[in-house]
């Protein structure tokens, strides 16, 4: 089977359970949007998948093969995240050599291109970079290194606008090309929006959501009205759909609910659908 | 063409509908190759199964047609066919909701009525 299995998984750190019996699966060739609030465990989830920490419990295959200790279903898969596996005093230049070693199929030359895009110096020692020239450097390794499976843990970390920009179309540029899983761990969720095809949310440990951003949009709605309208309609239908989270300012409110707007009932109510970020704020609140 | 993600419709309903404004307003003109879904993806920033979910509702609807290996191009007859449909949808994309307006403050038809022909007029 092609694609990336997380079954039972469980870690703690001491005494805090940083992921508790997630169970998941990525399917190979899409992009995805890994959400959650700090601390919820995305890192650690990204961290286990790539081997780079070892679950407590449960089993992370990738293509069908155990992804503990097999160095070379390790060559499949690349993470950046904010550590720096680089020797402090090395250049960028050679960074890219040496992780042609590690990863054969690293493109040095389009590598060397994009270093021109982001003007990023390639003669500069990666620790003597700014945030978002570490961020920029690393974004460059991913995009270049050509494996199935990229993970990037707070890719725009300290980019600028303009650079964010660029990130996001190289990226999709990338995956026209030749299509690869991509996994953007951010905070940034307005912008990944209409990039990912798939969400996945994490709240406390758990998945909470892993679906199609689309059919996830479509799956939740806001009504707004006076007071006494929405807690009627509430009444009426709170039973039937899930309410997550309402809004009050002065005698107007607004509930964020999962289902459908009953049509009959919704006159001289507004109904709006949720965005992606409005739908997460009131999915992780509690 | 402006991609708002922020709005109620759905990504893939927007390019689809941006495509048709260009046909519509000449920039896509029949027969010309319209852009690939990769430059529409990067353009728009645009997950590309996106883009080709809005392309592909028009590709159904045959106001745009695929030449393998070639590219996509605006299909003769498409803008008659085009504004026919909008013709069709008129009413419930804007006159609806401009009567729903209108009762909120007050107007009559009569007031309305006056002041579309104010509109045409000018």
């Amino acid at each position: 089977m092609k694609g990336i299995e997380v079954k039972n998984v469980t870690k703690t750190f001491q005494d805090t359970t940083a992921l508790s019996q997630v169970s998941l699966n990525l399917e190979a060739g899409k992009i995805y949007g890994l959400l959650g609030r700090n601390g919820a465990g995305k890192s650690t989830l990204l961290n286990l998948i790539t081997n780079r920490k070892f679950p407590d419990e449960g089993t992370i295959t990738l293509d069908g093969a155990t992804v503990a200790e097999n160095d070379a279903l390790l060559q499949q898969v690349f993470l950046i995240n904010e550590q720096n596996l680089f020797p402090e005093g090395m250049k960028v230049k050679k960074a890219f050599q040496v992780t042609k070693l590690f990863h054969p199929s690293f493109d040095e030359e389009y590598a060397l291109q994009l270093c021109k895009k982001f003007e990023l110096n390639t003669k500069k020692k990666i620790k003597s970079l700014s945030t978002g020239y570490q961020s920029i450097f690393k974004n460059i390794l991913a995009l270049s290194v050509n494996v199935p499976y990229v993970f990037f843990d707070e890719p725009v970390l300290g980019l600028d606008a303009y650079h964010r920009d660029l990130f996001y179309k190289l990226l999709i540029e990338k995956y026209s090309i030749s299509p690869f899983t991509a996994v953007i761990s951010t905070h940034l969720i307005e912008e990944v929006a209409t990039v990912i095809e798939n969400v996945i949310i994490i709240k406390k440990g758990t998945i909470i959501k892993n679906q199609s951003c689309e059919e996830l949009l479509s799956s939740g709605y806001c009504i707004s009205g006076t007071a006494s309208q929405i807690d009627s309609y509430l009444f009426s239908y709170g039973s039937s759909q899930e309410l997550i989270g309402t809004d009050s300012i002065g005698g107007l409110k607004t509930a964020y609910l999962l289902g459908t707007p009953d049509s009959s009932a919704v006159s001289g109510l507004e109904v709006s659908q949720m965005d992606l970020q409005k739908l997460f704020i009131q999915l992780t609140n509690s | 063409m402006k991609i708002n993600p922020d709005q109620e419709k759905p990504i893939f309903i927007q390019i689809a509908e941006g495509i048709e404004d260009g046909i519509l307003t000449g920039a896509f003109p029949e027969g010309s190759q319209i852009p690939s879904i990769t430059e529409f993806s990067v353009n728009y920033k645009i997950n590309p199964a996106t883009a080709l979910k809005g392309i592909n509702l028009l590709v159904d609807e045959n106001i745009i047609f695929k030449k393998r290996g070639v590219g996509m191009f605006v299909s003769n007859g498409a803008v008659k066919q085009l504004k026919e449909k909008r013709q069709n949808q008129f009413y419930n994309n804007y006159i609806s909701n401009l009567i729903e307006e209108a009762k909120r403050l007050g107007f009559s038809s009569d007031d309305i009525i006056a002041m579309i022909e104010r509109g045409f007029s000018q």
